[in-house]
């Protein structure tokens, strides 16, 4: 690769750079997954990805020639500096779900356009010996497929989270979606058969397959629900992981592979626990019809029963044990600071105070946790809801704050209903419930939740923050 | 068959990585999950080194644009990934 800069033994620096940047990012990932060192290990792949940049920039070598065009790619990397920091800087906590998934999506795009550039340039010395189907041009091919897939379906996540893409739920998705991504792998082969003496009087094809995956990446997230948007951004994510991992196939590039299928396989198991964690299959969310619609059997029963402010402070200040379940209407109305007052205040009033945590509460998985750190929540005081069910018999009351799916007992009781076998905080074990909700919409799987008809439930109604900050004045005036 | 003799090394790492990442991922406690999700998002951004060798190479106009954009791209994925992790991890820290 680099005869000039070697160490001894023809070892480059960048070989032992890209080593060292593997190194970190797996470093990285592990330290991620540890309270205490998370923040450190984010900071160290931060370094390993730098150190591999200014290595590709001054040591890389095509053929001999070295990197040109030095002073475009650090403009372009300036600008995207640039850009980066002031979004990721500027936007909402509450925000965050829909941020990941627009940098994965400049991911993508950036991993498409790379396989765009590079498929006229194949060299004719391999496409005379092995044709049209050989490695490297199946690299290309994929990388541009699951590259572009990944970019429209982010770019879609993106707009339904921010609220300005609703969903499309038509019966024959399903078959449209697999059709589509047939004639994608279709044309692949068709690609890898041509006899051509070069690759570039294939080009056209490129750019029909480059739209074709635009519409399948669009309809492919268009008609999933936002209770199943966590899947589909750690899907798309694991996506890019696999289309930057096709440019390490293509560029021999060690730190492309590592960073890539690291990111690919770990981001496909997240997807495969979280898929289990909602009784779906992950078969389900690639052919792209899921999420809501589904008709429940159970004919909604009874009315439901408000509760007012004054009493429901009564009831929350002379309970020994109350539970808060925090869903996605908490992170909308921006209520965590408020709600945290209000624990703040139960406690001094010496009740027990727990938040039961869902795993996919919200948009994201940990999304809840996220929020709630904001507000300073402590750690102890989150209990996921697997372990803090068994206790809900002895809780006094159980406050549902903006959360609808992760409560709903049809996950239990109703084998027709669409997240049935979905584990749930078993809110109707408590001894009371009260739910904050802003109205009787139905939450974002579109399926009545019967705990709002239950004896033990009382509703009160309004905007989660502003709800809240009444009844911290109420509790506080007793 | 040419192919994987040629890409041997790469389909080794390949495949290691491909345990590494499970390996890495499945004692992951929930409450991580967005910052994880989030910083493996960032670490993706690695395809910028592409970018960059496509750039350092391309000799139109064309390409040269289409590769600008790359390594812009690229680099947004990189910085907005981290920063938004940091920022995330932040909030964790702050309280004990």
């Amino acid at each position: 690769m680099n005869e000039i800069y070697q160490f001894p033994y023809g070892i480059s620096i960048l070989e032992v750079t890209y080593v060292v940047a593997s190194v970190l990012f797996i470093f990285g990932l592990k330290m991620l997954s540890h309270p205490l060192t998370a923040r450190r290990g984010n900071i160290l792949a931060a370094f390993g990805m730098c150190f591999a940049i200014v290595a590709t920039i001054l040591f890389h070598k095509k053929d001999g020639a070295p990197i040109g065009n030095i002073p475009w790619i650090l403009a372009a990397i300036v600008i995207g500096t640039i850009i980066g920091l002031i979004i990721a800087r500027k936007v909402k906590m509450t925000a965050m779900p829909q941020l990941v998934s627009f940098f994965n999506g400049m991911g993508g795009a950036a991993a498409a356009l790379i396989s765009m550039m590079e498929f006229p340039h194949v060299s004719p010395e391999l496409i005379a010996e092995h044709g049209m189907a050989n490695g490297h041009v199946l690299a290309i091919l994929l990388g541009l497929m699951i590259g572009t897939v990944s970019w429209a379906g982010s770019m879609i996540a993106f707009g339904k989270l921010d609220g300005w893409i609703g969903d499309l739920r038509v019966k024959a998705m399903k078959y449209v979606n697999l059709t589509i991504l047939a004639g994608l792998i279709g044309l692949i082969v068709f690609i890898m058969t041509r006899d051509v003496k070069a690759s570039a009087e294939l080009t056209p094809y490129i750019y029909i397959m480059f739209a074709i995956a635009v519409i399948y990446g669009v309809l492919f997230v268009m008609p999933i629900g936002g209770a199943d948007m966590p899947v589909v951004i750690s899907l798309l994510n694991s996506f890019t992981g696999v289309a930057a991992a096709m440019g390490g196939f293509l560029y021999n590039n060690q730190a492309m592979l590592t960073g890539g299928i690291l990111v690919g396989s770990a981001g496909t198991i997240l997807t495969v626990l979280m898929c289990r964690a909602m009784n779906r299959s992950l078969l389900n969310v690639i052919v792209g019809v899921f999420g809501g619609g589904g008709t429940s059997n159970i004919e909604t029963g009874g009315s439901v029963k408000e509760i007012t402010l004054s009493d429901a402070a009564v009831l929350l200040s002379y309970s020994k044990k109350v539970v808060i379940v925090p869903g996605y209407g908490l992170a909308v109305a921006q209520a965590q600071h408020i709600c945290h007052e209000l624990d703040k205040l139960l406690e001094e009033k010496g009740v027990e105070v727990k938040y039961a945590i869902h795993p996919v509460a919200g948009r994201m998985p940990g999304h809840m946790n996220v929020l709630l750190a904001e507000a300073d929540v402590p750690y102890e005081q989150l209990i996921e809801s697997d372990a803090i069910n068994p206790d809900l018999p002895n809780t006094d009351v159980l406050v549902v704050i903006g959360a609808n799916d992760v409560v709903n007992p049809a996950a239990e009781d109703d084998p027709s209903s669409p997240i049935y076998g979905m584990p749930i905080v078993k809110a109707r074990d408590a001894k009371n419930i009260i739910v904050m909700k802003r109205g009787m919409g139905k939450g974002y799987a579109a399926i009545e939740n019967m705990l709002f008809y239950n004896d033990k439930t009382r509703m009160l109604f309004g905007d989660a923050k502003t709800t809240l900050q009444n009844l911290v004045i109420e509790v506080k005036s007793l | 068959m040419g192919f994987f003799l040629e890409h041997r090394e790469a389909i080794f790492i390949v495949i290691l990585s491909i345990f590494l990442g499970i390996e890495v991922i499945s004692h992951v406690p929930a409450i991580l999950h967005t910052p994880l999700m989030s910083g493996a998002n960032a670490i993706h951004g690695v395809v910028i080194i592409g970018a960059i060798i496509v750039m350092g190479h391309a000799d139109t106009t064309g390409s040269m644009i289409l590769g600008f954009i790359a390594v812009i791209l690229g680099t947004l994925n990189v910085v907005g990934g981290f920063v938004v992790t940091d920022r995330m991890l932040e909030m964790f820290k702050k309280k004990k």
